[in-house]
């Protein structure tokens, strides 16, 4: 079990003005599952992009080694071709094709240039096979959720012969269930003899499925070591470089008046007008609260969230908005906005922000009319409300003026905060507002969120992750399959009484 | 570092961080914006050479700005249109069928001039409307609803014209396309330049002093709220820069005639669309829709009331360039503004406008056309084919995307 298959060593990449890498030591073992753990920006992706070829030889300094060979690879094909195989975070799929058409796409089964669709379909569905997943090889990929993705990428990578997987943050956007399957196909692989390297920011998974771990901080290795050996305090605290007693603020809510009462809220699909996504919610936020909204993928959070949210999604939509006690209508995004509601995406990039624009110009856009007389934009002023947040939220940026697109994770959070925070709300609705966020960044997210309901704002927070939710909410609500299932005051919380009600049905309710 | 106010002073600092350290802020221009300024300067060095100065003689300048200020109303609107994600393939239509329509108010019908003006870029605005209704409101891609209107708009031109043309326009039109502003003071001499009109260098003055006055006050209201804010050196040079363009142009064009009406018009146009497009709320709303869609949206911008009113703003600038056009030549004919979408287009890409949109300059668009008007006229002067022409004019518009497309790749690698 010694047998080294991978060795990088003394990588260091240099980028004009940062050096992500420094003189890193990657040592992987054949046959094992090996988790790279770090904050964002300690260099994670960059090291595999090194790896695969995506920067290219010559681009960094330090050497690589693969089953003892010295590689120096020119592309992500020449690695490919040595069975190195990387799964990026964002899959890499064309939604278009079906599933044997992408995992065969640039290695055709094909003879002079003809493709045999026959061999084509077969061997995929040998592939489908061996990761586990019940659908015909011609299943357009469209059709498929994001953890069936997931598995079409691996079978993909199974395509190539790999030896080495890499997985980058490969269960970040699954549920538990696809999470579970995926992390037992894993260990299937494991078996089989093919060796993992996965990065991953959910701890317990790190946990439960690798044999060793090295934790990555600001561009070094700062240790690697067995699974025997390790907790998840230990990561984390070799992650952030200090000890997190803590991971969650303390914080005493003084709750006041109802905010916002969402009553009878029906919501149905755009897509399949008589399929109802959220059913009959009721739900009421207070000021100065933290409310917590629990709920498996497909239960509908999102959904809620959005229709709330100036109808921005979803159709037929019926029941009634309750603001300070009077009723109100929020038809457009517009009006919901000037009802004092704000709604932060859980997709920051593609719904959030506009990425080729600079901090100050994002955190004006939901609220340019404040900082504009007879139509005119007062670009002073714009600048100093702009850094007035970047002060109080710590966006580490050289000035207001930078490109949101290039700043990491934690801070396109905080400016997409901003943004909401800058249209004065006083319900603030956080959709997943730390996913992808390191643990540090994550820590800054919770005292703002603490900070916004000190300030007398009702706000709430929709997360996957329970420990979170009991970590910083009041009180939670639970939805499954569009239903409200259950309201629990956090004392009376725990991750299983939540994940009970999150996947009870409720049959007795006539749809 | 030397200061030195030269142009490769000023580019973007090419070397690793360690040369940018502490200092307070690069000092530099986006290499994708001056690009196409030095572009411009070469091409105007290289053809005045060529023609042995004859490109900068006072009635070739004046020429080309009466030639070409129809392409430039267009590229206006257009690069807003590609700023916000669409485009537009029917302005050329468009151009026609509003000049034939305002031939009809004012030749056939005898209209007052002023009114068949108003009735004309309200037609404008109508076809605008009708084009913004379905890209916007009903979702049709801009690219085939406006490649109908080419085609419908061509079809409307000659339902009105038959396959004649209709003149000839009363003198104001002619005026305001071909005609300079009167020399209400007489000429002054210039030494050896000879007489110059002393209006039109007066005019010339107050438009350089307010432009540094305009600039001047921008800092001192940046400096009061503590932003960082270019050195001195380099803002005065950034203001004498263009002041030095500006007085040279008003003086060639007061030693041939006078001002023409449409470099005033075009002037008027520029400054006002410049300031919307950087100052305005609706300006930056088009930057958002074009960056993000679905940010905008979720931002509370009305995305679908941004993208109809574009249309319709570029209907009528197609409407002011219609009647230009028609005016210019004293006729408006049925095959007039054949393939000046393409021009337009080509001007605002030139000029530094995305494909994906959410980025481009009013500036840049017109910097893009006179770079294709200075080809133009300066392959005209040295006799050159039209085939040629369009060759040259080919490679520039690939190179100049060719060269957008090379320098965000370059700065996505140094991500």
């Amino acid at each position: 079990m010694t047998d080294t298959i991978l060795r990088m060593s003394g990588i260091t990449k240099t980028f004009p003005g940062v050096k992500a890498l420094q003189d890193v030591n990657l040592d992987v073992r054949r046959g094992e599952i090996h988790a790279i753990c770090g904050e964002n920006g300690a260099g994670k992706s960059t090291l595999m992009k090194v790896l695969s070829g995506v920067y290219p030889h010559g681009t960094y300094e330090g050497d690589i080694e693969f089953e003892g060979e010295s590689c120096q690879f020119s592309g992500i094909r020449d690695s490919e071709h040595r069975g190195i195989v990387i799964i990026h975070q964002e899959l890499a799929l064309a939604s278009n094709l079906s599933i044997a058409e992408n995992i065969f796409l640039g290695n055709e089964r094909s003879k002079r240039g003809w493709i045999n669709w026959n061999e084509t379909n077969a061997a995929a569905d040998t592939l489908l096979r061996r990761v586990g997943l019940n659908e015909s090889a011609v299943t357009h990929v469209l059709e498929l959720g994001v953890g069936k993705q997931q598995l079409v990428e691996i079978a993909k990578a199974l395509s190539k012969d790999v030896k080495l997987l890499i997985l980058d943050e490969p269960t970040a956007a699954l549920n538990d269930e696809d999470s579970a399957h995926l992390l037992n196909l894993l260990r299937g692989l494991r078996d089989e003899g093919i060796t993992c390297v996965i990065i991953s920011h959910k701890l317990n998974e790190v946990m439960g499925i690798s044999d060793r771990v090295t934790i990555l901080r600001d561009g070094k290795t700062i240790w690697t070591d067995e699974i025997e050996n390790l907790s998840e305090e230990k990561i984390i605290s070799g992650m952030v470089g200090r000890d997190m007693e803590h991971r969650y603020p303390e914080h005493e809510s003084t709750i006041g008046e109802e905010a916002l009462r969402i009553e009878d809220w029906t919501v149905y699909s755009p897509t399949q007008p008589d399929r109802a996504l959220v059913r009959k919610a009721n739900m009421t936020l207070r000021r100065g609260e933290i409310v917590g909204l629990a709920g498996l993928m497909g239960a509908g959070r999102t959904e809620l969230a959005m229709s709330v949210f100036g109808r921005s999604y979803g159709v037929n939509i019926s029941g009634r908005l309750i603001k300070d006690g009077i009723q109100i209508q929020a038809r457009t995004v517009r009006e919901a906005i000037d009802h004092g509601i704000a709604y932060a995406t859980e997709d920051r990039k593609r719904y959030g922000l506009n990425l080729i624009e600079d901090i100050k110009r994002n955190i004006s856009a939901a609220a340019l009319s404040k900082l504009a007389k007879g139509g005119w934009v007062d670009g002073n002023e714009e600048f100093k409300v702009a850094n007035e947040y970047r002060a109080s939220m710590n966006i580490k940026a050289p000035d207001v003026g930078a490109i949101v697109g290039k700043l990491s994770g934690g801070n396109q959070q905080k400016v997409v905060l901003s943004k909401w925070i800058f249209t004065d709300p006083d319900v603030l609705i956080l959709d997943e507002p730390t996913r992808g966020i390191d643990v540090g960044a994550k820590y800054e997210i919770y005292t703002i969120i603490n900070r916004l309901a000190d300030e007398g704002k009702a706000v709430l927070v929709i997360s996957s992750e329970l420990p979170e939710l009991l970590g910083i909410c009041d009180r939670i609500y639970t939805l499954s399959a569009g239903r409200i299932t259950g309201e629990v005051p956090r004392a009376e919380a725990t991750q299983e009484s939540l994940m009970t009600l999150m996947t009870k049905e409720e049959q007795e309710v006539a749809p | 570092m030397t200061v030195a106010p030269t142009n490769a002073d000023m580019s973007v600092s090419k070397g690793p961080a360690g040369a940018q350290d502490n200092a307070p802020r690069r000092v530099s221009f986006d290499l994708k914006q001056s690009g196409i300024y030095i572009a411009l300067a070469l091409l105007v060095f290289g053809f005045t050479v060529a023609t042995g100065g004859d490109l900068l003689a006072p009635q070739n300048l004046s020429n080309i700005i009466v030639q070409y200020s129809y392409i430039l109303v267009l590229a206006i609107g257009m690069v807003l249109i590609i700023i916000a994600g669409h485009i537009d393939l029917s302005v050329g239509s468009v151009v026609a069928a509003t000049g034939a329509i305002a031939a009809v108010l004012m030749v056939n019908w005898d209209l007052p001039w002023p009114i068949a003006v108003i009735a004309t870029l309200a037609v404008g605005a109508a076809i605008g409307a009708w084009q913004g209704y379905w890209v916007a409101y009903f979702g049709i891609p801009a690219f085939i609803v406006t490649l109908a209107g080419m085609l419908l708009f061509r079809a409307v031109t000659y339902m009105i014209l038959g396959n004649k043309g209709i003149g000839p326009f009363p003198d104001e039109i002619r005026t305001l396309a071909n005609g300079f502003i009167p020399g209400f003071m007489g000429n002054i001499g210039l030494g050896a330049l000879g007489g110059a009109d002393l209006f039109s260098i007066i005019v010339g003055v107050v438009v350089v002093v307010a432009l540094a006055f305009v600039q001047w006050r921008a800092r001192a209201g940046r400096i009061s709220y503590n932003q960082v804010v270019d050195p001195m050196w380099l803002f005065l040079l950034k203001v004498a820069g263009p002041a030095v363009l500006v007085m040279f142009l008003v003086v060639q064009l007061a030693r041939f005639r006078n001002l023409p009406w449409v470099l005033v018009l075009l002037a008027v146009l520029v400054v006002g669309y410049t300031f919307v497009t950087n100052r305005a709320v609706f300006g930056r709303q088009i930057y958002a829709v074009g960056g993000n869609l679905q940010a905008a949206t979720l931002s509370g911008v009305k995305v679908k009331s941004v993208v109809f009113w574009l249309f319709v703003n570029m209907g009528v600038l197609a409407a002011v360039a219609g009647i230009i056009f028609a005016g210019r030549l004293n006729l408006a004919g049925p095959t007039a503004g054949n393939s000046f979408e393409l021009d337009a287009i080509a001007a605002a890409f030139i000029g530094g406008a995305a494909v994906q949109g959410g980025v481009g300059k009013v500036v840049g668009a017109i910097t893009g056309g006179l770079i294709m008007g200075v080809i133009n006229n300066g392959m005209g002067l040295l006799g050159r084919a039209p085939e040629e022409v369009m060759l040259f004019k080919g490679f520039v518009l690939l190179l100049a995307v060719a060269f957008d497309v090379w320098s965000k790749r370059r700065t996505a690698r140094a991500k």
